[in-house]
């Protein structure tokens, strides 16, 4: 065996440790996406393949083309990411602070949904808001739904089977940070005759701000490029850019503007997870999700 | 002293939560539910009656089974490799100052940043230019490159908050690098090493996105189900999925009898149990989030 000194061995280990998964990651995350870069820019058709052409077109044709979608990835992201926060801030508060000894079962829960498959939970959705279903006939009956109203293959379903999905990543950022928030700034809040209310406005929230902010991307990020929740709970007029990513390079072997349309987007995501590590500094951007 | 308008507030904010888990619990019942439904044809789509019979014959479709066999293959690929190429990045990480280590940490991060549809697609597009085929193979060589960022998180965070002195204590005391490694770190870090290899299987087991870029003819258990939408998801796989759901949650049950007992021995209280579910919900939130 090689004998080095320790001093060359202990600034050659942390190299060796990292090699294997760094390029690991290189080779199958790093490369293909610099590819990707390449075959954005190539022309030709599936029979007789593609080159390299340097046309940039496909770039503006994709933008125009697929603004629809791409908005409406933004939107019902955006939508979906709100109502996690509404529906998700009081459950991660209580379970904080209120559950006493119910905290571990709301807790498991709240994990619960990673135990069953993605695809099949939102398999369940359809089952549930079907329009022979039970929720429908109640809707109907109480007169929220007209007789020949829908639930399913709606922006609404979409909306709410993407919320539903990634609920539980608002849930557990919220309730980390919750948790290891120093209560004694509460208590010192109230101590100086702070209401409950404003004690929540004025303190929790700001010191809450690292978990909302790691919830909210934990929830927009994915949120943006699915399209499980579209293609099951939808129809075509709900779909959004996964859906269109999917069918361009699966089924219309169109590489390019495939290829085009998963840079946009990557880029797009990119660009405000910088703005957001600039506000809040990239430290507290992994720190924020542990 | 709570006024009657904190309680008040108490009370909202119960039924508030209650109504949360329900919205998350009950697609899951319907799961297990619909196991039991006595469908009459391929459809499951209304409630019919209750029977056993799905139950007698899990595994009767022999697709299913196989899908479900691939996404077991592929699982135990994945967790072996990641587990063992994300744990000792986090080592390098934790433990060690070197040059490019800010960037590294960046770079270990930003697939987790990126989105699914972008890491399938992209790595298809390498596929389709090397002339690789897809099946097995690329579908772990997948998994792998979307789980090592998660192992490498969860082992980092155990790292975090482990004291080094003990690691320092062995040195001094003559052990070698590998043998402090080997007798000290390794058995400090097994419970971290173990949640982030739960996490990857489950992880592995359940994706379905990266793994329609990249799986060819090749079915798995999540690309079975999509496939079936069309034409009525067999009961058979909602028997499977409820036995896959028992299984974790029993696996999960015995860890905390394991840890309580464990706790008792060591004079530690009932809140061992606790801690067990709080980890995990740790470990998933450090994770961050996919489908």
């Amino acid at each position: 065996m090689l004998r080095l000194s320790l001093k060359t061995r202990r600034t050659l280990l942390p190299y060796l440790f990292l090699g294997p998964g760094l390029l690991w990651l290189i080779v199958f995350y790093l490369v293909p996406l610099i590819n990707q870069g390449g075959v954005s820019l190539m022309t030709g058709n599936p029979e007789d393949g593609y080159t390299l052409t340097w046309h940039f077109a496909t770039y503006t044709n994709a933008i125009s083309d697929y603004s629809t979608q791409f908005g409406r990835s933004v939107l019902f992201s955006g939508i979906a990411t709100i109502a996690c926060l509404v529906i998700g801030f009081p459950l991660a508060y209580f379970i904080a602070y209120k559950a006493g000894k119910y905290k571990n079962f709301m807790l498991l829960l709240t994990v619960l949904p990673f135990f069953t498959s993605y695809v099949l939970r939102t398999v369940s959705w359809q089952l549930i808001l079907n329009d022979n279903g039970w929720v429908v006939h109640r809707f109907q009956d109480v007169g929220l739904l007209g007789s020949n109203g829908h639930l399913l293959a709606t922006n609404l379903a979409v909306i709410a089977g993407i919320t539903y999905n990634f609920l539980p990543f608002m849930v557990l950022p919220l309730y980390v940070t919750l948790e290891r928030l120093d209560r004694r700034f509460i208590e010192a809040a109230t101590d100086l005759y702070a209401s409950r209310a404003t004690a929540f406005r004025k303190v929790t929230v700001p010191l809450a701000l690292p978990g909302i902010f790691a919830g909210s991307l934990l929830t927009f990020i994915p949120a943006c490029g699915d399209f499980i929740n579209a293609a099951l709970l939808g129809t075509p007029k709900q779909y959004m850019i996964g859906n269109v990513i999917q069918a361009k390079f699966l089924n219309i072997l169109d590489y390019p503007t495939a290829a085009a349309l998963s840079f946009i987007l990557m880029t797009a995501i990119l660009v405000g997870i910088l703005i957001y590590a600039r506000l809040l500094g990239t430290k507290s951007l992994t720190e924020a999700a542990a | 002293m709570l006024s009657s308008r904190d309680k008040v507030r108490d009370w909202l904010l119960g039924i508030w939560s209650a109504l949360a888990l329900l919205y998350l619990f009950i697609p899951i019942f319907i799961v297990v539910l619909y196991s039991f439904n006595d469908n009459k044809g391929r459809f499951n789509f209304t409630w019919q009656g209750f029977t056993l019979k799905h139950w007698a014959h899990p595994f009767s479709n022999s697709d299913l089974t196989t899908a479900l066999q691939h996404s077991l293959i592929v699982a135990a690929f994945t967790v072996v490799i990641a587990t063992a190429l994300g744990t000792f990045m986090a080592l390098a990480l934790v433990r060690y100052g070197f040059r490019g280590k800010a960037t590294t940490e960046l770079f270990v991060f930003l697939p987790l940043a990126t989105p699914e549809v972008v890491l399938g697609a992209a790595l298809l597009g390498l596929f389709l230019t090397l002339h690789v085929g897809t099946g097995m193979v690329t579908i772990i060589i997948a998994h792998v490159m979307f789980t090592v960022s998660y192992v490498v998180v969860t082992v980092r965070a155990r790292l975090e908050g482990m004291d080094r002195h003990i690691e320092e204590a062995a040195m001094d005391l003559g052990a070698t690098e590998w043998t402090t490694f080997r007798k000290v770190t390794l058995p400090m870090i097994a419970p971290g090493v173990a949640a982030a290899a739960l996490l990857a299987a489950a992880i592995s087991i359940d994706d379905y996105v990266v793994t329609s870029f990249n799986a060819g003819q090749t079915q798995t258990f999540p690309l079975f189900i999509f496939g079936a939408t069309r034409q009525g998801v067999p009961a058979e796989v909602n028997v499977l999925a409820t036995i896959l759901l028992l299984a974790v949650l029993v696996l999960m049950g015995l860890n905390v009898l394991v840890q309580k007992a464990r706790a008792r021995d060591e004079g530690g209280g009932p809140e061992a149990g606790r801690e067990q579910v709080e980890e995990l919900a740790f470990d998933l939130a450090e994770a961050g989030a996919r489908g």
